[in-house]
Order: C-alpha cells, then sequence, then structure tokens
C-alpha cells in the first residue's frame, strides 16, 4: 500500500484525533467534504463534532483555535490556500505568537497552509509565505519535503506547546508516494541530509528538496557530488547541520521558491557568513523566486521559481568558481 | 398566594439592592483606582499610557458582576470596574501599570493589557475586535469538553464594530449559537472619531438582525437599567439563546487616554444626557432608595482609598524587570528554542 503526502497528512490528523481528546479540526470545507485537497478525507464521519467547517473568516478561525487551545484544547485549522492565511495574519503574529511570552498560558495550536505554487494556480493560490511567520517570535514554522516528515512532523506539531505553522506544498500532495508511514523520525528542529555530497551544499526545504535532488542527480553525471540539506524546519533552523556540511563541501547554494529579499535563503548565509566565514571556498549564492507575484500561466509560472534547471545553472557556477 | 408573591418581591428587592450595592462599590473603586493612575501619570511614575474609565462604570460594574467566576470575560480598556467586579485585584491593576517584575504580565506587556487566562479573564492585544473570536473558541471548547453553563462577555468600543475582527466573530458565535454576550460601549469616540465618521446606522443595536443574533440596547450612564440588561441578555445566553448584542449608549468623560485633553468632545453632547456622570447617578439612587446613606458612601471611599494606597506603596518597592535576568524566549518548548539543544 503505497501514500501520498496529502493522504499522509489525513492520516496524521487521523491518528491525532484518535489519540488525545483535545484535538479537533476546523477550517473551510474540512467538515463532509473533506477539504479542498482532500486533507481532512472521511475524518468528520469518523471523528463526529471533532472536524468542523466554519465560515470563510480566517481572522475569526484563528481566533476561535486560540481560544480553545487556552481552554486547554490541540486545534489543527486549515487555511484551505497559505495566500488566505493574511487574512488571520493578525491572529496568528500579534495574539497566537505573543500569548505565552505574555501570560505564561501556551497557545498549542498547529495552523496548516497548503501552499507553495502549482501550475495555472496564480498569484493569489501559489504563495510560500513561510518568511514572514519566521520573522515573529513565538511560532515554529515547519516545511516538510517527504511524505514521511509530513506525517511525523504534524503529529509531532499537534503535541508542541507553542503555535506551529506547518507548510505543506500543493505540488507534493500527489506527486510524492511512500511505501509505508514511519515509526520514527529526526526530531522537529534538525535538519536532514538528503544527499550526501563533497562538491558543493545545496540548502533546500519544502518542495525543492525533490528539485534539488533531481539537479544533483544530473550534476552526479556530470562529476559532481553535491550535498543535500533539507531543512525540514525554517525556524527553529538547524544551523550546525548547515554548517558541518559546508566544513564538508567549501560550498553553498540555498534554494527556496518564496520571494527574494530577505528570508530562509538570506537567513541560512548571513549565518553561513557570520560562523562559518573560514570554511568557504567561493562566495555563497542563493536561488530564489522572481520578485513578482505568482503568474498564472505555465510558461511564467515555470520560470518564476527555481527549477531542476535553474538549480543545476546555479551549482555549476559555483562548483567553477 | 399572595404570602408567596410578596416573600418573591421581597427577594426580588433584595436582590436588586444587592446588585445596585455591589455595582457601586465596583465602580468606586474602579474610578478611585482610575484617579489615581492618572495622578501618577501626571507625576512620570507610569510608563506608557493610561486609559479611564470614567462614564463608562456603571456598564462595565453590570457587565463584570452579571458573570459567575467561572465564565469567561474579555473586558475593554475602560473596564476597571467590571474587572474589579469579575475578581481581578486592585494589584493586579497596580503592577501592571507600574511594570512590577511581580504582576501578572511581568513588564512584558502593561497597563490595560493585563490578565489571567486561566481564570477567565483575558488580557487585550491593542486589536480589541480579535478578542472576541477568542473568547468564541474558549466557549467552543467547552461544550466540546461537555462543560455546559457557561458564557462569555467580550466588552468593545463603538470603534471596534468597524473592525473586520467584529463582523467574523459575531457571524462565527451565530453559526455556532455559542453563549456570546458582545457588549459595546458607544462612548461617541473612538480616540478622536465621532459616531458619524464610524458608522452610517441609526442604531448599532439594529446590527444584530443582520446576523441572526438578539439586540438589547441600554442607557449606558443608568446603573438600574445596565444591572437589568445585562443580567437579562447573560441570562438568556446561558440558557442556550445564542449570542446577545448589548449596546449602551454614554459619553466618554475623559479622553482617550491621560495624554488626550479630549478638546474634539462636542460640548453639546457633554451638556446631554449622555454626558451625565454614571457614578454621581448611581449614588443618588442609592441615597433616594435608602439603599445606602453618605457616611456609609464615605466609609466606602475611604476603604477604596486605602486598599489602592496600600497597594501602590507595595508595588512601588517591589523589584523592575531585570533585563538581565529576563528569560529573552518567546517559545514554551525549550528545546526548540534555537541555541538551547
Amino acid at each position: 500500500m503505497s501514500l501520498t503526502y496529502v493522504e499522509a497528512i489525513c492520516e496524521a490528523q487521523a491518528h491525532a484525533l484518535r489519540d488525545d481528546p483535545r484535538v479537533f479540526i476546523y477550517g473551510q470545507d474540512v467538515g463532509a467534504f473533506g477539504g479542498a485537497f482532500k486533507a481532512t478525507k472521511n475524518l468528520a464521519k469518523e471523528f463526529p463534532g471533532r472536524v468542523v467547517d466554519a465560515p470563510i473568516s480566517e481572522d475569526a478561525i484563528i481566533g476561535l483555535a486560540i481560544g480553545a487551545a487556552i481552554e486547554g484544547m490541540r486545534p489543527i485549522v486549515e487555511m484551505q490556500f497559505a495566500d488566505f492565511a493574511v487574512c488571520g495574519f493578525n491572529q496568528i503574529v500579534n495574539h497566537a505568537a505573543t500569548l505565552f511570552w505574555r501570560t505564561t498560558v501556551p497557545c498549542p495550536i498547529t495552523v496548516r497552509l497548503p501552499f507553495g505554487g502549482t501550475s495555472g494556480a496564480g498569484p493569489f493560490h501559489s504563495q510560500t509565505p513561510e518568511t514572514i511567520y519566521a520573522h515573529y517570535p513565538g511560532l515554529i514554522v515547519l516545511t516538510p519535503a517527504t511524505v514521511e516528515d509530513a506525517y511525523t512532523m504534524l503529529l509531532e506539531a499537534v503535541a508542541i506547546d507553542d503555535p506551529v505553522i506547518f507548510c505543506e506544498h500543493k505540488l507534493l500532495y500527489r506527486h510524492l508516494k511512500a511505501e509505508k508511514l514511519p515509526t520514527e523520525a529526526l526530531p522537529i528542529g534538525k535538519a536532514r541530509i538528503a544527499r550526501v555530497g563533497r562538491d558543493l551544499t545545496i540548502v533546500a526545504y519544502s518542495a525543492m528538496v525533490q528539485d534539488a535532488l533531481e539537479a544533483a542527480a544530473e550534476l552526479a553525471t556530470e562529476g559532481w557530488e553535491i550535498e543535500i540539506v533539507d531543512l525540514r524546519s525554517v525556524k527553529p533552523l538547524d544551523t550546525d547541520t548547515v554548517i558541518a556540511s559546508v566544513a564538508r563541501t567549501g560550498k553553498l547554494l540555498c534554494v527556496g521558491e518564496a520571494w527574494p529579499w530577505g528570508g530562509v535563503t538570506a537567513e541560512v548565509i548571513a549565518r553561513v557568513m557570520s560562523e562559518g566565514f573560514g570554511l568557504l571556498d567561493a562566495p555563497p549564492q542563493r536561488l530564489n523566486a522572481k520578485d513578482t507575484p505568482v503568474p498564472f500561466h505555465p510558461n511564467l509560472w515555470a520560470a518564476h521559481r527555481p527549477t531542476v534547471r535553474s538549480i543545476g545553472a546555479a551549482a555549476r557556477k559555483i562548483l567553477r568558481y | 398566594m399572595l404570602q408567596v408573591a410578596t416573600e418573591s418581591r421581597v427577594e426580588a428587592d433584595d436582590a436588586v439592592r444587592g446588585s445596585h450595592l455591589a455595582a457601586f462599590r465596583c465602580m468606586l473603586r474602579a474610578r478611585l483606582l482610575d484617579d489615581k493612575f492618572a495622578a501618577l501619570y501626571r507625576s512620570n511614575k507610569i510608563h506608557g499610557g493610561v486609559f479611564l474609565g470614567r462614564g463608562q462604570e456603571a456598564l462595565s460594574a453590570a457587565t463584570g458582576l452579571s458573570l459567575n467566576k467561572t465564565d469567561v470575560f474579555a473586558p475593554l480598556i475602560r473596564d476597571a470596574a467590571g474587572r474589579l467586579a469579575f475578581g481581578e485585584t486592585v494589584l493586579d491593576a497596580v503592577r501592571t501599570y507600574l511594570g512590577s517584575a511581580l504582576g501578572p504580565m511581568r513588564g512584558r506587556d502593561g497597563n490595560v493589557h493585563r490578565g489571567n487566562p486561566r481564570a477567565g479573564l483575558l488580557p487585550m492585544i491593542s486589536h480589541l475586535g480579535a478578542m472576541v473570536s477568542v473568547v468564541n473558541g474558549m466557549l467552543f471548547a467547552r461544550r466540546l469538553k461537555k462543560i455546559t453553563g457557561t458564557v462569555g462577555a467580550a466588552s468593545l468600543g463603538e470603534g471596534a464594530t468597524s473592525t473586520g475582527a467584529f463582523h467574523e466573530a459575531l457571524n462565527q458565535a451565530a453559526v455556532e449559537k455559542l453563549p456570546l454576550i458582545l457588549v459595546v460601549a458607544n462612548n461617541q469616540y473612538a480616540y478622536s472619531t465621532p459616531t458619524t465618521r464610524q458608522f452610517a446606522c441609526d442604531d448599532l443595536a439594529d446590527k444584530a438582525s443582520g446576523y441572526g443574533v438578539q439586540s438589547h440596547s441600554v442607557d449606558g450612564t443608568d446603573l438600574t437599567a445596565c444591572l437589568a440588561t445585562l443580567s437579562s441578555a447573560v441570562a438568556r445566553a446561558r440558557a442556550g439563546h445564542g449570542p446577545q448584542l448589548v449596546v449602551a449608549q454614554l459619553l466618554r468623560l475623559c479622553g482617550h487616554g491621560e495624554h488626550d485633553d479630549a478638546s474634539y468632545i462636542d460640548p453639546k453632547l457633554k451638556n446631554s444626557a449622555l454626558g451625565y456622570d454614571c457614578l454621581k447617578l448611581a449614588r443618588e439612587v442609592l441615597i433616594r432608595q435608602k439603599w445606602a446613606d453618605h457616611t456609609k458612601i464615605g466609609l466606602w471611599q475611604a476603604e477604596a482609598v486605602h486598599e489602592i494606597e496600600t497597594a501602590v506603596a507595595q508595588v512601588q518597592r517591589e523589584p523592575a524587570p531585570d533585563p538581565f535576568s529576563e528569560n529573552w524566549t518567546a517559545l514554551s518548548t525549550e528545546h526548540l528554542i534555537e541555541g538551547n539543544e
């Protein structure tokens, strides 16, 4: 039996609902319909009264989750599309993220953001806003790149006492499959070496890990051995694993699907520059989306975000430095 | 039959008298506490702003008193009276305003941004409309936990009714049929903005029908009316009739904060019935009904002043937060704090 990334997310939620009576799911279309992406398929039937449709009110959806968390519950809320979560931004960054620090009352909410581009989705159904949440203190921001991580990290997210922004990539939903669900995993906060190499470190997260792996396979045919670090969690950011990899390779490329100004790739490079400057044999580089809204047409969309090809090209440039 | 009716009427009269006395004492303590904060502000003893509830104490006290200790209360910035009625201590208020490390907010947040979520008293964020859906969430969670009979009150000004958060939360409460009491103090100005620039409907209470919720209008200067209205709205919510919108008409008898001279307030409003001081009116009711005399009220006042002065004297000797021993992390999960493995 094989399982897709979105099925793993559904399974993790079923697991959490089964194991913990404090867990409930709240969001638009998550009930009988099973969610816009079927991430809550059949859950309303299996867990009556605990998988609840919400009105189109992102602010009130997050607000309700915060209140329930104060009462000791562990809500999971689905934002349907990460792009819509900005309508609940105030509650996330000003309320959920500040609650424990202000009051010592933890705020264990999991906010699921179906994020990232798919062809034809356009400017308002494609965004990758992990950076903006990572910027705020008090939030955990997770970006699983594999079916296994989608499952174990979501389970762990629900158990964490702090608000978690769980970024699940829509492109991976049905493209990635695993044979079975894992029984153990790296803890949240630890990056993973997704491919071992010695010539260049590529740091990536979420769907970009898959593109980076493909690019590395191509580069291997040219004789280059690329090491790939899958961040898994962008906040906290596992600087140690990144620096240890750069110590082995001497070269660094950071790849992110988000926009170029600031962001996770910039943060990784800033940390390596200040903590591992002496390890570098070449200027570290970043590859991001173009600095425009995400375009609709497949021709434009495919060129807007980093691709296997553009990652390969950027890697060759550093390798030849 | 007649005998029973008379007895129950006497009991009802006793209850009315009791609630007036309890409310008046909260109003008086709140007014005196506010006056003390204003004085401390003028002598530069308070960091940040000071926000008073002058003119809103009757509505506020009635709201706090209508709730049980196991209910939820999300006050607005002018709710010192309601907070005291709900059970907040003068000491917590003073500690937060003076930034004591021993206060509930430990110097991390100040002035009116105080509370104790574990006791059902929510510390507001500045975006006040946001509090309503959080109260909804607490009530929703209690329903899931099969806890029955509790309600939640959220206080807002008329300005907050223009926010999207107000709309989303009131609609949400109506859809879920939650026992929410949304108390809107229409004090005629949101900071300096008059109601004519805030909304175009005749009466904010009219908004209720658009959400499918029940509304109650009340003269916010009249303690008797506030007590009756709040107690009826809370009883309806508690009985399972869904959210209740209470809209009170009153006038803010001070600036937005103590930095604000409120020169924009229309003198016509000040001289209208809206401009009556609810504390003065409530005092007159107590005297007229012979529920208390001037001596008794003087005694309560002296007790309140003593309580406040004692709290201030104590807090002024308490430690301020120390940036060197401060735990500079916003996360509760220790192993997820970067550099803390």
